[in-house]
């Protein structure tokens, strides 16, 4: 789960990182009387708390001269949309005259299996980009999760980054709070980009935390972004998961159900591989019940850009008879009827296949076959 | 041979009295696996399909000191608990079945694991089966075979669907591993290839990767480096998956740059791994290579 801005500045602020003095307003606050208590001092930054990346180019940050001019863009940003998400909160921050824009991230190290600082002096703009362009700009290290992140590592970074004296040690304290923050709110990515220097001080201008949503259990003070307001799902994926469905939709039009999300994908890449394109990934996982899988088809069947729909099962722990109950049970329910072609083999098959048969589906049991088949129905 | 678990493998299972580990067990023991003990905290005293059912694996190690492999599966709240039991009580290896463990508490326990030199499968994982010997996981037993050919796998279903094709053509296997779709995992690709290495019995290894992550692309690097002696054929599941989005397995996502099919591609075939375009190929590839 990602966090909004103003909620990463506040964490990161509670363990001693600087952020620039701001407030938050909500749209149902008066923003008048909140902007008039603050007491900030302009130039300000108006920025719209969605979570969508891009926000500055599509109109969600922007400057003002004075307190009536930012209370006037905060109206105006409150309950607009950007790229498609209402903006709920507005941060309003003093802005911070800078010239140099660094990058750091902590993350998780999948091959060493620890974390890993990422720093660089080109920060502020698209640091994947960075990546690519000058590898050489960014500065790796590996942290022992074991030993955790200490003193001498963060130096270490600051030094290369050119940091010395007073700043040095103030990086140090920004690196170990960041450090702190990621292991005490079970952090996939703690992030600021940018983050400048002012005299020996560092700012956070932006910050960004993502949390890993299997930990989510354990941080009820984390209060959970509604899943529309996310901008990480389009109107159907939300759908799928208030379903309890695993779905990612694609661009193609030919709808894809497998059990296990390896196979699953590799029904997808077989359905491109012969010259199809597919409209989603959606995995009934193992163990699948008949209304689970009826469900899945039900929604293919409604999900408009699937004109057909492959479904690719190989049962292990899932059993062919219930995926063909639930196929029939869906296609009995569905208002509308597309073409379905079914690849079923393992547990249970001769019945699943003689269910599927009676009701006048064919049952293949070559998936290369079945996939010739649909991209030719 | 065969590596990880083979005849002398004595499980104990974690989790056994809930729908999961009960089922399992079932499948397990009618494949041939020998079960010692189950484990489950306040169910002491039970049996489940024949299997004496204790509260704590100390206890269990008491009356039946020759467990050395633990299947887990607990949910994942109190999953982690029950690893480090399984760990601090001398396991060898242990199979991290459950899902939706957080990955902070998997890099605290795989990092400690490893400090005891205990392998652990997972999390979220299949488990491992050795055909003809053992099987301390959820796959379907029927589609293995025993035989020369080493798996190590991302996924679950994938696996049994190219185990299969194998079985078919009359290529065994010696050991299949589902390392597990999470992020982190206690053994990676290359973990189990060096296994496979000093096994007599496996004669050529299937690599079956999917996007996320550089498992894949380390995995080439060291088929290079340590010049791996036995041949190695690949498939990797996602070339059509969008960059950003989670496909399924929490480590099954393209981001920060890293993860993509076409590198992973470009990573095995550079150094002479030859990588199937469908699940369907691998046994062509292997077919050629024996034949040679």
């Amino acid at each position: 789960m990602k966090l909004f801005e103003y909620q990463a500045k506040q964490i990161l602020e509670s363990e001693g990182a600087k952020v620039p003095r701001g407030i938050v307003v909500s749209e149902d606050e008066d923003v008048e009387k909140a902007l008039t208590l603050a007491g900030l001092s302009p130039p300000l930054v108006v920025k719209a708390q969605v979570l969508v990346a891009g926000r500055g180019k599509a109109g969600g940050i922007k400057l003002a001269n004075s307190i009536e001019e930012a209370k006037q863009i905060a109206r105006n940003m409150l309950g607009s949309r950007i790229k498609g998400i209402v903006v709920r909160k507005v941060l309003v921050e003093e802005a911070i005259e800078h010239e140099k824009e660094y990058y750091v991230a902590i993350t998780i190290d999948r091959a060493k299996r620890g974390a890993v600082v990422l720093a660089s002096s080109m920060g502020g703009v698209d640091i994947e980009e960075v990546a690519r362009k000058y590898p050489d700009k960014i500065i790796r290290r590996s942290i022992d999760f074991t030993k955790g992140l200490r003193g001498f590592e963060a130096r270490a970074i600051g030094k290369q980054l050119g940091f010395k004296g007073k700043l040095l040690m103030n990086f140090t304290n920004l690196l170990i709070a960041m450090y702190k923050v990621m292991r005490k709110y079970d952090a996939d990515l703690v992030e600021s980009n940018p983050f400048t220097v002012k005299g020996d001080e560092i700012i956070l201008l932006d910050a960004r935390i993502i949390i890993d949503d299997n930990a989510l259990v354990r941080h009820p003070e984390l209060k959970k972004v509604p899943i529309r307001e996310t901008g990480e799902f389009t109107e159907w994926e939300v759908k799928a998961r208030e379903m309890g469905l695993t779905f990612v939709e694609l661009d193609g039009d030919i709808g894809v159900i497998g059990n296990g999300a390896g196979l699953t994908m590799a029904t997808m890449d077989l359905v491109s591989y012969y010259g199809g394109r597919p409209a989603n990934f959606l995995d009934i996982g193992g163990g699948a019940s008949s209304e689970l899988v009826k469900k899945a088809v039900k929604f293919l069947l409604d999900f408009p850009k699937a004109k057909r729909i492959f479904i690719n099962v190989f049962g292990g722990i899932t059993r062919c008879d219930e995926v063909a109950k639930g196929i029939i049970a869906a296609l009995e329910e569905a208002r509308e009827r597309k073409p379905i072609i079914v690849r079923l083999v393992g547990t249970n098959e001769e019945e699943g296949r003689s269910i599927l048969e009676k009701n006048g589906i064919k049952a293949f049991a070559d998936p290369v076959e079945a996939v010739k088949t649909v991209l030719s129905s | 041979m065969a590596i990880l678990v083979d005849e002398n493998t004595r499980v104990i299972v974690q989790g056994i009295t809930g729908r999961e580990g009960s089922f399992h067990t079932k499948l397990m023991l009618e494949y041939g696996t020998k079960i010692v003990a189950g484990v489950t905290p306040g169910k002491g005293g039970a049996n489940v399909h024949g299997v004496p059912v204790y509260d704590t694996v100390e206890e269990a190690l008491k009356s039946h000191p020759d467990a050395n492999t633990s299947i887990i599966f607990v949910p994942a709240r109190f999953a982690t608990d029950a690893v480090y039991e399984a760990i601090d009580n001398g396991m060898k290896v242990v199979v991290v079945i459950t899902e939706h463990i957080p990955v902070h508490e998997a890099l605290e326990f795989v990092n400690y694991a490893r400090s005891k030199n205990t392998w652990i499968v997972g999390p979220n994982c299949p488990g491992v089966i050795s055909p003809g010997k053992t099987k301390v996981g959820i796959m379907p037993g029927h589609v293995f075979r025993e035989g020369n050919i080493g798996i190590v796998s991302r996924s679950g279903t994938l696996t049994y669907e190219i185990a299969f094709t194998l079985t078919r053509e009359g290529y065994g296997q010696s050991t299949a591993i589902g390392i597990g779709g999470d992020p982190i995992t206690g053994m990676d690709f290359i973990d189990v290839l060096e296994m496979y290495r000093n096994d007599d019995e496996t004669k050529a290894v299937v690599i079956i990767g999917e996007i996320g992550g550089d498992a894949e692309e380390r995995a080439a690097k060291y088929i290079l480096d340590t010049k791996y002696p036995k041949p190695v054929i690949a498939y990797i599941a996602g070339k059509t998956a969008p960059p950003g989005k989670r496909m399924g397995h929490a480590g099954a996502i393209i981001s920060m740059g890293s993860g993509y099919y076409e590198d992973k591609v470009k990573a095995f075939t550079s150094v002479g791994v030859k990588v199937a375009d469908t699940p369907f190929r691998v046994v062509e590839y292997i077919k050629e290579l024996i034949k040679d």
